[in-house]
């Protein structure tokens, strides 16, 4: 698939860089931008985001691995980020992650991201989402979940909010 | 029965209190930025006088407010440290990079109050002569940044922001600024760098003072979302009557994150030193005690990178009696007021005041390797000690949590850790090895038998000697 940014999304870019006395900083606004835009950071995506912002790609690719919010993967439609920290653990965080896994058919052992080979939904563990207070937490796109139960999390994925 | 006092949140969760600029105007939005313009120059005694920004800056000083990020460093003397003569830009940046495990109250004033952030941060720029600021919002916080993306553009509407604001002359613009998932942004110079579109590498202290050298190398001030709010309170309430609020040298109100095992977890806002740690976790109106059946084994005060505290414990405070002089008082660890000094003269610290609570059915060699592969995970890499040793320890924990230990792993998980803390060029290193010092100095017995019962059961050949309760958790690395 060729990388193209539509004319609104590269405006909107533009009017983000005017922001910052200095260009760089709009990089992970950017790179944010990008990723919402085309499902995640492909190398045509860091060297477009370089050259808008006078950069080196290399000074963008850093921050793609840097910051793990950016995939350079691409991930399913749902993407389920289950918290993983403390009082989320305390509260069962583990079976919840594990739940998810099984209701799609997931590796609940593997290290990494899963997603389902249908490209629907993505598992995944990350760290404290800040909002300990209602664990467990899931993530579900952009979407906070709170007190997680499986019966929740079956709601989540027959909703595929 | 000691009670909540709202200050920061007094509206926040008031049936039909909305985000909007309406609502905050209706609740007397934007009445201490109005004050705060209209602040009239102080005569000193040696017969010069303060600005109107000085008056303000000078009463953020007298108020007695600290830090509520997790440092608690006077908030005043923070901003008298700003280099006001180098002739650059004066950046103001608010730090909503809400990331220390089990904190969650940033969270609360930005979603459900965000203008009187904005509020706090207009006036923190106006006292401090900053014309551009930015908040650096955690980027899991997507529906945080658009709420506050949205307050702005109506602040800017309403004239609160941008050219000339209430006529008043005074520019300024502040603008949302997302992160992306790193905890290392929390750090200030960390949140530096990364606002300048870099991997978030803690800088060096000195020369990189952000009062000095900050943003783009200009003077910059990084102040927590809790604090800035807060500055709002000290012009309306003014500084004696907010310093009323708490205990001497521990004034205002705090925001305290409760999660674990109480029965209800939640945020309470208190003044400062007027609850203890007890009240917090075992009174109706906090945390309503533990579950059913459970005691309590531990608590974690400030936040993941605090020193635990073990059930039991008794510290020896000072305290000032009727005769004014100091003496020193046994303080059982539930009696410790919530406050920055107390909890620091226990050996740890209030940080971010989280506080998070282990029953008895609670592994500590499980919590520790939770923990610990949060910190191996949010490593920066920049430093040797902290980017292997921080790893070392998470696969040290993850090994004796999954019945591979041995009895020697409590002494060589200590001494890795040793070799953190102090050697990095920001306290995450400390933030890595404290929790291990800690867990291992007060549950040396714990770690040590599971170490211990390991070895046995593969001397037997056997499998492992325990079963795993909280974690399961796949080892990242």
């Amino acid at each position: 698939m060729s990388f193209a940014v539509s004319a609104q999304l590269e405006a909107r870019l533009d009017e983000l860089t005017t922001h910052y006395p200095v260009k760089r900083s709009a990089s992970l606004m950017f790179l944010h931008a990008l990723q919402e835009e085309f499902g995640h950071i492909s190398p045509e995506a860091v060297e477009w985001t370089a050259r808008k912002l006078g950069l080196q790609p290399i000074n963008v690719y850093e921050l793609v691995t840097f910051y793990p919010m950016f995939r350079q993967e691409r991930v399913g439609k749902t993407h389920v980020k289950v918290c993983r920290t403390l009082s989320c653990a305390l509260a069962g965080s583990a079976s919840i992650r594990e739940h998810f896994c099984k209701k799609l058919g997931l590796d609940a052992h593997a290290h990494t991201p899963q997603t389902t080979p249908d490209g629907k939904f993505t598992v995944e563990f990350v760290e404290c989402l800040a909002a300990c207070g209602t664990a467990p937490v899931v993530l579900v796109n952009e979407n906070l979940h709170e007190q997680v139960t499986t019966a929740k999390a079956d709601a989540i994925l027959a909703g595929g909010v | 029965m000691p009670e909540q006092y709202k200050l920061i949140l007094k509206h926040a969760d008031e049936p039909g209190y909305t985000p909007d600029l309406g609502c905050y105007l209706r609740h007397g939005g934007y009445e201490a930025l109005k004050k705060a313009f209209a602040t009239s120059p102080r005569a000193l005694a040696d017969g010069k006088s303060l600005s109107p920004q000085e008056v303000v800056r000078d009463d953020v000083k007298a108020s007695g407010l600290r830090g509520r990020g997790g440092a608690g460093f006077s908030a005043g003397l923070k901003w008298s440290f700003v280099d006001r003569r180098s002739g650059k830009p004066i950046y103001l940046i608010c730090n909503a990079d809400e990331s220390e495990p089990g904190t969650f109250k940033d969270r609360q004033i930005m979603h459900k109050d965000p203008h009187q952030l904005i509020e706090g941060m207009i006036i923190s720029c106006w006292a401090n002569d900053v014309k551009l600021a930015y908040i650096y919002i955690r980027g899991e916080m997507p529906h945080g940044a658009k709420l506050l993306e949205q307050a702005l553009a109506e602040a800017r509407n309403a004239g609160f922001l941008g050219k000339n604001i209430l006529g008043t002359g005074y520019n300024l613009e502040i603008y949302v600024h997302r992160g992306a998932g790193a905890y290392i942004c929390g750090e200030e110079t960390g949140l530096i760098e990364s606002l300048e579109g870099k991997r978030a590498y803690p800088r060096i202290k000195p020369p990189y003072f952000p009062a000095v050298l900050g943003l783009y190398m200009c003077p910059t001030i990084v102040n927590n979302v809790e604090t800035l709010c807060h500055v709002k309170h000290i012009v309306t309430m003014g500084a004696g009557e907010y310093a009323k609020l708490g205990t001497p040298n521990n004034t205002g109100t705090r925001i305290v994150s409760l999660s674990g095992d109480v029965k209800q977890p939640g945020y309470y806002e208190i003044e400062v030193g007027k609850v203890t740690l007890g009240q917090l976790i075992n009174d109706a109106n906090f945390g309503g005690g533990l579950k059913p059946g459970r005691s309590l084994k531990a608590v974690i005060p400030g936040g993941s990178s605090s020193k635990v505290l073990k059930a039991g414990e008794v510290f020896k405070l000072n305290r000032k009696g009727a005769d004014g002089q100091m003496t020193k008082v046994d303080v059982p660890m539930l009696d410790l007021p919530y406050d920055f000094d107390s909890l620091q003269a226990a050996g740890t610290m209030s940080g971010s005041s989280a506080i998070i609570v282990l029953d008895d059915s609670r592994s500590m060699v499980e919590t520790l390797a939770n923990l610990a592969e949060f910190y191996a995970h949010e490593s920066c890499g920049q430093c040797t000690p902290c980017r292997e040793g921080a790893l070392w320890l998470a696969k040290g924990l993850h090994r004796l949590s999954h019945g591979e230990g041995r009895k020697a792993d409590a002494e060589y998980l200590s001494h890795i850790a040793q070799n953190i803390q102090g050697r990095t060029i920001c306290a995450f290193g400390e933030a890595a090895a404290w929790p291990v010092l800690s867990f291992i100095k007060k549950f040396k017995d714990e770690f040590e038998a599971q170490g211990a019962a390991d070895e046995a059961a593969h001397a037997k050949g056997a499998g492992p000697s325990h079963e795993l309760k909280l974690a399961a958790s796949p080892n990242q690395h």
